[in-house]
């Protein structure tokens, strides 16, 4: 699944200093296609684009408290959160508001 | 970036106008509402918060104390609009200080002069080289980097006030939100300091000093904060300062984080907790006088900075740090606490 992923307010420094990810995630088990949620898409993050003190941007298994998620410009508290069924083409923006004031 | 097409069904149209669909979820109100509608309760609640605490007099002049961070870029902006729309009167200015810190202070300032010709807003900045013949980064290379944090706290707020004094403003505002103050209200409780309890929840302080600063975005959410610089596109910077070490503080932020995940009303209710203890309690504030050596307010001999730059320039950076410093004791109180950095004083 195509998905263009964006991290601000400090959290593009955690994937080399870059903001704007134009990614790819499988979401196939064998021939069969699954849904991919929020939850899975966070997996898939860590273990792909984090480089360094993922502690910064996940806590358990969602993002840490004071990081900010919207999927297509709409604010993930109001789309199910870890629980969002993500498409094809979707924006997800990351935005820490822990950075500087 | 192109916007695609809201999942269907799943988000609910806006509470408010009932006419477009909902983009963010209130922290404060669990209200579902679209981004136009978010702009304007945005605006006019702190409008509201600006006119019910009189902050402003028509005619002032205003310093907004500018880092080239999200809480006072959107400052910036708002007062701005806020100024123009409801015809404040007040003449506004952008203030920053400059640290000196290479790649951090000098990467923000680049935001700041660029707010200042998107908001159209003259800028001071007053830096530390100048004011105190000291770097930040010099400072550091003397002390390393276990007390910096009481040189940053001390020198930055002085020379906030001294800017202030060199645009002859009325009055300094700062883009501390209500985050910031539920943090500081449980750092003053954690540290057992009853006094600056009461002082940390004031909209307005230091109306006994050079000049008074105020708050506007004293109930104004971090998220919506956030949310509003993200949806308006505001152009701020956001990277951590690299010598604030902010163990104790960052403790207490992601305290005030996990509850707000919990329940957002947290933060306001700390706030409220914070208000009502400086009723409660009658402790006596040091009486001001002025330093002996530049003039600016001290309870002391010498003000903090003096101590301090007196340490630094006869190379016993140590003098002033810890609870006693040199022969400075008029009021027999302590002198420079080692606080973490940040927003407690500034
Ligand atoms: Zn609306
Ligand atoms: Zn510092
Ligand atoms: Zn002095």
């Amino acid at each position: 699944m195509q998905l263009t992923l964006e991290f601000g307010g400090g959290l593009e420094l955690l994937c080399n200093s870059v903001k704007i990810h134009s990614v790819d995630v499988d979401h196939k088990v064998g021939e069969e296609k699954v849904q991919l949620t929020m939850k899975d898409l966070l997996a898939w993050v860590r273990k792909n684009l984090i480089k360094e003190r993922p502690e910064m941007f996940m806590k358990g298994d969602s993002v840490r408290p004071g990081v900010l998620v919207l999927v297509n410009d709409c604010d993930w508290e109001l789309s199910g959160q870890l629980d969002t069924i993500l498409e094809e083409k979707d924006v997800v923006v990351f935005i820490s508001t822990l950075h500087g004031g | 970036m192109e916007v695609v097409a809201e999942k269907p069904g799943r988000v609910r149209n806006c509470c408010l106008c009932n006419l477009r669909k909902a983009a963010l979820k209130r922290p404060k109100t669990l209200q579902q509402i679209c981004r136009e509608c978010f702009y304007e309760v945005f605006e006019e609640e702190i409008h509201r918060v600006i006119v019910d605490n009189r902050l402003f007099k028509p005619g002032e002049r205003i310093a907004i104390g500018a880092s080239g961070g999200k809480d006072s870029t959107v400052l910036a902006y708002v007062m701005a609009e806020l100024n123009r729309r409801h015809n404040y009167g007040l003449d506004l200015f952008l203030l920053s200080v400059d640290e000196g810190i290479t790649g951090y202070r000098d990467d923000s300032l680049e935001t700041v002069k660029r707010n200042e010709i998107q908001y159209g807003l003259p800028l001071k900045v007053v830096s530390y080289k100048d004011l105190y013949g000291w770097t930040m980064d010099e400072i550091v290379k003397m002390i390393g980097l276990k007390n910096n944090c009481t040189f940053c706290g001390v020198f930055r707020r002085q020379a906030l006030d001294r800017g202030a004094a060199l645009l002859k403003v009325d009055k300094v505002v700062t883009g501390h939100n209500a985050d910031d103050i539920a943090e500081t209200v449980i750092l003053n409780i954690l540290r057992g300091d009853i006094a600056r309890l009461g002082r940390c929840t004031s909209i307005t302080t230091g109306e006994d000093g050079p000049i008074p600063r105020c708050k506007p975005f004293k109930y104004t959410y971090e998220k919506e904060i956030v949310m509003y610089a993200y949806f308006k596109k505001l152009d701020y910077f956001s990277t951590e300062c690299i010598y604030s070490p902010n163990a104790y503080r960052g403790f207490a932020r992601e305290f005030i984080k996990d509850l707000e995940r919990i329940r957002p009303r947290a933060i306001l209710d700390i706030i409220k907790s914070g208000e009502d203890f400086r009723i409660a309690t009658s402790t006596k504030m040091p009486e001001q006088g002025t330093c002996e050596r530049c003039g600016y307010i001290s309870s002391q001999k010498w003000c903090k900075a003096c101590v301090l730059l007196e340490g630094l320039n006869r190379g016993l950076p140590k003098l002033g740090i810890g609870r006693r410093g040199i022969d400075n004791e008029r009021n027999s109180r302590k002198t420079i606490e080692n606080k973490q950095c940040g927003s407690l004083d500034f």
